[in-house]
């Protein structure tokens, strides 16, 4: 269990089926804490499919994935229900289109994401209602916690705004706050960085590395970017049709011919029939 | 008509306590409907439920000597809420959390059978003739008197049973709006509203959070049933339909989905019957409330208090 220790996720084996399409084939990686872990592909590799088996969305059809928490030992991940997978186990996620409650304001969507230690401080609303001092304690830490964030995101001077209202990138940035206010040890973005101009991207990898150093938590993202992926990344994941087809540092993914031919189609001409290529030779062409 | 003003006060102390009942049962209406998107048409039947375990619990105490009416009062309350948020809860747990994420239709349908089964259930187990009960509450206070010209005094009173009802609905609709504006319970609940699938990927119990609702807009309406039953004395297996269908009418009047909307629906539907039938005849109130309603809808669809889904494009 030495190494348990120092993994964070470990899928085994993950498969996912819809009835006769593969969305998933066999694929295992390891994720380590404190670290930037990428999954990238083409689009339809099956990325946010791994990202729906993470979070309880779909139950995988064969594997699995154990989530070493720091301090409260492993959990299986796809026994789990969606809301356990959160409270306890300490994954959270973003969503490719942005999921917030568009008609609560910026500071209340931090603070739900602390719903259940608020709820154990209310007594079960009891407190809450009574207005113990127990509770107005809980309730007054969960929004320092959310001022931090806040704080870290720069959202600080719309706090009171309803979450609908904000602008695009800032909103990206509040759904990644209210991720943190979960107190994960495992962050799953999904492409974090669409839509988001340069400059909004730049703030967005100094917002990534900020959680990777100060909060130890682990990232686990899907982006399309790849100044992005290759900046920030410590470990990338490379699929392609449901397999996994590289895996490492951003510089041997970088050169790996697997990710190339699956990015850019093959290098040799091999396939081409015998008599096309000797008429290309003729010509001086090949 | 001499003496408007006081035949007008008098209406309108009759119109609240009445848009009180319906208001507490619009409550259950708009919270479920806000959480899961559903009209639970057996909420009408909670409510009969509501007041058949606060007849029972009456003659209950009645029998056991216990007649000091503001005791007896408190165990009715209570006992009734917790009976009948029970019914709520199994309710919820056993016809309509199965078919959580199947069509609306079927859970539509699933409501109204649910409806049907509880009026039989409790016909069944209690008969089906009304239920009588003595006046629990008596007296009143005079709120303000005048001579009539034919010599007469016209006595505006307010009576204490009116006087607990106010009171009654509006400590319950303050600690409500409380729960829901200032608790996690509330926030939980909000969130559910907007989002199911987010709010349980931040950890939030959905099931449990839905069950809650049930159960709060379960008690609120056994509160509305106790008040009923003492309001107006008889009680039958049929009531919850009448109420239940007046109550829903309030939901939407307010704008389904509002909490304060759902009070602003109940109390004017209470006080448009009043008026109706104090100034025209008692046999059109009906048709007034629903012609209210209507007109409503007609020009504002969301309701008085309902937010209008924009859609951002």
């Amino acid at each position: 269990m030495a190494e348990a220790a120092t993994i964070l996720l470990d899928v085994q084996h993950l498969t996912m089926r819809f009835g006769g399409l593969v969305a998933i084939d066999d694929v295992s990686f390891q994720a380590e804490p404190g670290q930037i872990t990428a999954i990238i592909g083409p689009n339809g590799a099956g990325k946010t499919t791994i990202f729906n088996c993470l979070t309880g969305f779909y139950a995988p059809t064969v594997g699995r994935l154990a989530l070493n928490h720091p301090r409260r030992g492993q959990f299986l991940l796809e026994r789990m229900e969606g809301y356990q997978i959160a409270q306890k186990a300490g994954v959270a996620r973003t969503f490719q289109n942005i999921r917030l409650f568009p008609r609560m304001t910026v500071l209340e969507n931090l603070v739900i994401a602390q719903h259940n230690k608020l709820m154990r401080a209310s007594g079960w609303t009891v407190a809450g209602l009574l207005g113990l001092k127990r509770y107005k304690d809980a309730e007054r830490q969960a929004a320092e916690q959310a001022k931090y964030w806040l704080d870290q995101t720069n959202l600080t001077d719309r706090a009171d705004w309803e979450a609908g209202n904000l602008p695009y990138g800032a909103q990206r940035r509040l759904e990644i706050a209210r991720a943190m206010c979960t107190d994960p040890v495992m962050l799953c973005l999904d492409e974090p960085a669409a839509g988001l101009n340069p400059r909004e991207s730049n703030e967005l990898n100094r917002l990534l590395r900020f959680i990777r150093d100060e909060h130890d938590a682990g990232v686990l993202l899907i982006e399309h970017d790849m100044s992005v992926v290759m900046e920030i990344s410590d470990h990338i994941v490379v699929l392609d049709y449901g397999k996994k087809i590289s895996d490492g540092n951003p510089e041997y993914v970088r050169n790996d011919k697997n990710v190339i031919k699956a990015y850019l189609g093959e290098e040799e001409d091999d396939d081409l029939p015998e008599e096309v290529k000797q008429d290309l030779e003729k010509k001086g062409l090949a | 008509m001499q003496n408007t003003f006081e035949y007008f006060l008098d209406q309108l102390i009759n119109g609240v306590t009445l848009g009180s009942i319906y208001g507490l049962i619009a409550i259950g209406y708009t919270l479920v409907y806000g959480i899961i998107g559903m009209i639970n048409f057996a909420h009408g039947e909670i409510f009969m439920i509501g007041a058949f375990v606060s007849i029972i619990t009456f003659l209950t105490l009645g029998i056991m000597g216990i007649t000091w009416v503001p005791l007896a009062l408190v165990i009715v309350l209570v006992m009734s809420m917790a009976v009948t948020s029970v019914y709520g809860w199994t309710l919820e747990r056993v016809a309509y959390r199965p078919l959580r994420g199947s069509p609306r239709l079927a859970a539509l349908i699933t409501a109204i059978g649910m409806s049907i089964f509880l009026q039989n259930y409790v016909q069944l187990l209690q008969g089906a003739r009304t239920k009588p009960i003595q006046p629990v509450i008596t007296g009143g206070m005079e709120l303000m008197s005048s001579k009539m010209p034919d010599g007469g005094t016209y006595v505006v009173s307010l009576s204490y049973l009116q006087a607990i009802i106010l009171i009654l609905t509006i400590v319950l609709m303050t600690v409500f709006t409380i729960i829901i504006t200032r608790t996690p319970l509330g926030r939980a609940q909000r969130a559910c509203e907007q989002d199911r699938k987010m709010a349980a990927l931040l950890g939030v119990n959905v099931d449990r959070t839905i069950s809650l609702t049930f159960v709060m807009g379960a008690a609120l309406a056994s509160v509305a049933g106790t008040i009923f039953l003492i309001r107006y004395g008889v009680i039958d297996f049929f009531v919850g339909f009448l109420v239940g269908v007046k109550a829903f009418t309030a939901a939407v009047l307010g704008g389904i989905g509002s909490l304060p909307g759902a009070m602003l629906g109940g109390l004017l539907i209470g006080i448009i019957e009043a008026f109706w039938s104090g100034y025209f005849t008692v046999e059109y109130k009906d048709v007034a409330a629903f012609g209210i309603l209507v007109l409503v809808l007609i020009f504002r669809p969301t309701g008085l208090l309902g937010k209008p889904d924009i859609e951002k494009v």
